[in-house]
């Protein structure tokens, strides 16, 4: 399967922002923080459509999300991905004595993931953060 | 049913205080002035709220009474030995002021969300000062606008039109009309190439303009925007000129412009991937301005180079005061910060992650920054109030966070608070319960009380006092 | 002879065998200290704060069981702040820039510094409706909107600083002198000072308009200072003072440029001993690393060029500025040893104590701890000497210090520290310990019949920086030099009542939307908003 370099980007969205007023356990903002952009030739070289997942993959970590054409390019091998539970998986907590975490910039690679599913908000904090104590 | 103005918007840094809300039985039904963000709060803020206080029994959240779960929260924080107060962002001055006694009394570590946002820019301004103002000047006076590493549209609708480009000051005038003629241009192009497309049946994106030269606008007497970014964003198409720089490259892009303004030569021809023509044109540009003003994001602060590129950026400011006037200021985003930043620099000497273990503040990012202490593993326990550290830390440092012993005060249900092993339910800041907060410019303004929060949300303020005396109980009895 | 307190006031007499009794035989009773002039609190002292963290790491308090935790040499966090004060005696401080759009801030920072009572100056020099009302003549106008502004601010008193220039800052340039113009607004710095002088008389304010000038810290300037003063001497009556000058050492500087730099002391110093209607502060300077802070945003960004220190610079819309520069004052620059000289020269060749005020601009001539040094410099030729011989020669040959022979006795320095301060403020219940006054009350360990202050100043430098006793509303809050008992302050402000009180209609409303970035309503600070506030009643004559 192609896999593509990428530097990712994480940020704010409008979507994000409203769904995180609407309430981190809301439809609105599962869905506005579950989603990667990615310019066209990036999902050509995937050789995915838009709204398929993929597997993003850093040093820290790995999420499936769901891949979303950008209305802002061109910005080839540029992935951006809102702020919220699913960029906090893959994003690098060094802060090389600055106190903070490095959130945009990051080297990471994607690929397609036909077989696997975008987790539920509370399947991604039992899988990464389930905490055995009474 | 009674119709409130004059009403802060309690949700990010830009700070509308003339939104307008009808109240009706208690219930917020409609609201004017406010962008998407505030609409969407000020509607729908109690949807997903959190309304008994919980603590975790075996394994599972159960409802307990709000005695209980302050005794608990109390007695976490007395026990522990380094334990981390995290959040204030979205609370107002006076429940920091007690935080900080809280966290003196402990003997923690109190930091807030500057740590993972503009933290950078603070160490910054800590190592070469900062020209700045408030947002009054730039609409007033300002002709050449830049945002940079920064997306208003997404993260503060208003801005532009409350303090920038669509707005009327004394000595410049508004330039939305001329937006509203570019802005058909661009549709229109953009309509034409998708017909095209659709009947040619093919699909090719729009050709990336090489431009070697700034469009004639940039030179108009009026007032000016410049995007720099690293993608197109929504700002940048209102723009008058979208400069896109490759990621990572803003430290020599910054560098780059300080030497040309002061005519000296650059040895390349491309920075940045810009050609050298186009920013001394972009130089020439800020030099013969009025009064400019750079507005910076998190693209700065968050990219390779941290605090150095904000120092640059600083520096490039300062420098341009020789020649012209100029100013630069960083897009605060969560509500409060700044306000949390200055009451925790009246009254301990620094912006944030203060540690208070040896009875006195001490201050230094990198060892007594919270994302630091979790990953290391240092603490060992936690209060997180009006923020989301579950949501927002890297996986590492939530996790541990989440394995020590964890209060959660917030008004919503959020991934803290369903990881915690307290939960204080609190009442919405700017909606329920009135107090004082800083815009990002440093202003402080009123926060109004609109509806009655229900009885078993009580404000952070009275939560944390709470569990500060019953501290001080605990400590008399132990000692 | 004794002093009777009871309920926060002094009184005539009470039951002894009820009371509490202090033994300060030897001791020398003052009233609490008053400080007319010390930037303890708002955006700018804030910020200044966040710029200097180097400051602090050499300088903390550990918390215990009474007191709060803090830190700081300069710029002290708030509740180091009240308590260091208080150590040495103060009871009451003006903290004198306050810009009014950011009011909130400085009475909140107030609010958090424990055991004194406090005020604030509003900043209204550069303020665009007193600009165009007094360009176009309105006095009365510009009187009911300082009153407006003085109960939405909680202010205290008329504060301008280089009048016109900050408002010329706003584009980046500044003012010349007294008659020149400031851009946009066809107004001269003479016609806001005479303006405003004017409206502090209408409206019967208990202090005078305090006033930092045009061309601070430029050689030369001490001719603006004489101007300035001069420009109000018609509106003056019955002797009594109707401007501050204050940090007047920045203000007094002969010469053309750093070079030929000089102290003009002894010309303003003739002129304040031959007319009644002004007072002054020092500004002195103290030989240390300190941070200067001012609302003179031109001033600021001069300082930062000439040093290329970090710099902050903070422009508020449509009243002020402000910046913010550390610097390091010392004894090797000549430059700096004429600055220290000036100062003491200042104070000890104006005849009157009660017209020149003990300050250091705290902090931009020096942190407030350095006051009992200043005192032994006012009260020993020997202690000057002693400094003076360690200075730049330059400073040394063109000192006039070396021969002036006056010393303060106790008494002057009394007035120079508490009851000048308090009679130039109008706060007629401080400062003095007769029947009626505030029950403030410092008791310093130094026996004024034993001790000959100008041989033994160092003894009389320990005594002041450490009070035996302080006194505070009553209640003994300091006791050798440690807090004993943490109190809180109130905060005084003018209620000025005009017969026509600003009509707040939907035009005014309009123009302050016009005017500033925030909604009217959301400006004034709320009823209810200062927890301890102490109003002051006054009747205007408009």
């Amino acid at each position: 399967m192609p896999k593509l370099k990428v530097s990712l980007l994480t940020g704010r969205t409008i979507d994000q922002g409203k769904g995180k007023e609407y309430g981190k356990l809301s439809r609105e903002y599962w869905e506005s923080v579950t989603i990667c952009f990615l310019d066209p030739e990036d999902l050509k070289f995937l050789e995915i459509k838009e709204n398929e997942n993929i597997k993003v993959t850093t040093k820290s970590g790995s999420v499936v999300m769901k891949a979303v054409k950008s209305a802002r390019t061109p910005h080839p091998r540029i992935a951006f991905i809102p702020y919220g539970p699913w960029a906090s998986i893959i994003m690098n907590q060094k802060t090389h004595g600055t106190g903070m975490p490095s959130l945009k910039g990051i080297p990471a690679e994607i690929e397609p993931a036909p077989e696997e599913k975008v987790l539920s908000l509370s399947e991604l904090l039992n899988k990464h953060y389930k905490v055995k104590k009474s | 049913m009674t119709i409130v103005t004059g009403v802060t918007c309690p949700v990010c840094g830009t700070f509308c205080d003339d939104i307008e809300l009808v109240v009706e039985n208690n219930v917020i039904v409609d609201v004017k002035n406010a962008c998407a963000m505030g609409a969407a709060k000020f509607l729908n803020y109690a949807t997903h709220r959190s309304l008994k206080p919980l603590i975790r029994k075996n394994g599972e959240l159960i409802e307990a009474s709000l005695d209980e779960a302050v005794g608990k929260a109390a007695k976490i924080l007395a026990d522990a030995d380094y334990p981390i107060l995290y959040g204030w962002s979205c609370t107002s001055c006076d429940a920091v002021r007690v935080g900080l006694e809280l966290a003196e009394e402990v003997g923690g570590v109190i930091d807030n969300t500057s740590t993972v946002c503009h933290g950078p820019s603070i160490l910054s301004v800590q190592d070469v000062g900062i020209v700045s103002c408030t947002l009054g000047q730039i609409r007033h006076r300002a002709d050449l606008i830049f945002y940079w590493a920064s997306n208003p549209w997404s993260a503060h609708p208003r801005h532009i039109e409350r303090y920038t480009m669509f707005t009327e000051g004394r000595f410049q005038k508004s330039t939305w009309k001329g937006y509203i003629s570019r802005l058909g241009g661009v549709l229109s192009k953009k309509r034409l190439r998708r017909a095209a497309n659709l009947v040619l049946r093919r699909d090719i994106p729009a050709t990336p303009e090489i431009e070697r030269h700034l469009p004639y606008t940039m030179f108009q007497k009026k007032r000016k925007m410049v995007v720099v970014d690293t993608r197109k964003t929504r700002t940048a198409e209102a723009a008058d000129y979208f400069l896109q720089i490759e990621p990572n490259k803003d430290y020599e892009l910054l560098q780059a412009f300080r030497m040309l303004i002061r005519d000296e030569e650059l040895n390349v021809d491309k920075v940045a991937g810009v050609p050298v023509e186009i920013l001394e044109e972009v130089a020439d540009v800020m030099l013969d301005c009025k009064l400019g003003v750079f507005f910076f994001g998190l693209g700065l602060t968050m990219s390779e180079g941290k605090h150095r590129n904000i120092d640059t950026a600083i520096s490039l400011t300062r420098d341009l005061n020789q020649r012209t006037k100029f100013l630069i200021m960083p897009m605060r985003g969560h509500f409060n910060v700044t306000g949390v930043n200055v009451v925790f620099t009246w009254q301990t000497g620094y912006p944030y992650a203060v540690d208070f273990s040896r009875g006195y503040p001490r201050y230094n990012p990198g060892e007594t920054s919270v994302v630091d202490i979790l990953s290391r593993g240092e603490s060992d326990a936690g209060l997180s109030i009006a923020s989301d550290p579950v949501a927002h830390f890297p996986r590492e440092a939530a996790q541990n966070l989440v394995k020590n012993p964890l209060i959660a005060i917030d008004p919503e249900v959020t991934p803290t608070t369903l990881m915690a092993d307290v939960v204080i339910p609190s009442s919405f800041m700017g909606i329920e319960t009135e107090g004082t907060a800083y815009r990002m410019d440093h202003v402080p303004l009123p926060l109004k009380k609109v509806v009655e929060p229900p009885k078993t949300c009580l404000s952070d303020v009275e939560i944390l006092q709470r569990i500060l005396s019953k501290v001080r109980k605990l400590r008399r009895t132990s000692n | 002879m004794d002093l009777a307190i009871n309920n926060g006031k002094i009184v005539e007499k009470i039951n002894e065998n009820k009371a509490k009794v202090i033994d300060a035989s030897g001791m020398i009773v003052m009233p609490g200290g008053v400080d007319i002039h010390c930037h303890i609190a708002g955006a700018d002292v804030n910020t200044g704060r966040l710029l200097r963290p180097e400051d602090h790491f050499r300088d903390v308090e550990a918390k215990t069981a009474i007191t709060r935790s803090g830190v700081g040499h300069s710029i002290p966090s708030t509740f180091t702040t009240g308590y260091r004060y208080s150590r040495m005696g103060y009871t009451t401080l003006m903290n004198p820039s306050m810009p009014p759009l950011e009011a909130r801030h400085t009475h909140e920072e107030l609010e958090d510094t424990p055991m004194v009572d406090k005020a604030t100056y509003p900043l209204l020099g550069d303020w665009w409706f007193v600009l165009e009302h007094l360009r176009d003549g309105l006095i009365e106008e510009c009187a009911a909107h300082v009153a407006w502004m003085m109960a939405a601010t909680r202010g205290y008193a008329i504060k301008l600083v280089n009048p016109g220039g900050l408002e010329a800052w706003g584009f980046g340039s500044n003012v010349k002198d007294l008659d020149d113009s400031v851009p946009h607004f066809n107004i001269t710095p003479r016609e806001i000072i005479r303006g405003l002088c004017k409206v502090n008389k209408l409206l019967n304010m208990p202090h005078t308009i305090h006033v930092h000038t045009n061309n601070l810290g430029k050689p030369g300037n001490y001719v603006t200072a004489i101007e300035t003063m001069k420009c109000v001497e018609d509106l003056a009556e019955e002797n009594r003072p109707n401007i501050h000058i204050t940090h007047c050492q920045f203000s007094a500087f002969k010469g053309s440029d750093w070079q030929t730099m000089s102290s003009g002391a002894e010309e303003i110093a003739k002129y304040v001993n031959h007319h009644n209607h002004v007072t002054l502060d020092m500004g002195q300077v103290i030989f240390t690393d300190t941070t200067t802070m001012t609302a003179d945003g031109p001033f600021q960004y001069g300082l930062y060029q000439l040093t290329g220190n970090k710099w902050i610079n903070h422009d508020v819309e449509t009243e002020t500025s402000g910046g913010i520069v550390p610097f390091r004052y010392r004894r090797k620059s000549a430059v700096n040893a004429i600055q220290w000289s000036i100062g003491l020269e200042l104070a000890l060749l104006i005849e009157n104590p009660w017209k020149i005020y003990l300050t250091t601009d705290h902090p931009n001539g020096g942190p407030f701890t350095s006051y009992p040094t200043i005192i032994t410099w006012l009260m020993s030729q020997v202690a000057r000497k002693k400094t003076i011989s360690k200075i730049h020669k330059r400073a040394r040959r063109k000192s006039l210090l070396t021969s002036i022979e006056r010393e303060f006795s106790f008494y002057e320095i009394a007035i120079v520290t508490r009851a000048g301060q308090a009679k130039a403020l109008g706060l007629t219940q401080k400062g003095q310990l007769g029947v009626g006054a505030d029950a403030d009350v410092a008791i310093y360990n130094v026996n004024p019949e034993l001790v000959d202050p100008s041989k033994k100043y160092k003894k009389v430098r320990r005594a002041f920086k450490r009070a035996a006793y302080t006194i505070k509303g009553g209640e003994i809050v300091v006791k050798d030099g440690e807090i004993v008992k943490p109190v809180s302050g109130k905060t005084f402000w003018v209620d000025v009542k005009t017969s026509l009180p600003l009509e707040v209609n939907d035009d005014l409303k309009r123009k302050f939307r016009e005017y500033w970035t925030v909604e009217y309503e959301n400006y004034p600070l709320r009823k209810g908003f200062l927890h301890n506030p102490a109003p002051i009643s006054i009747k205007a004559e408009v």
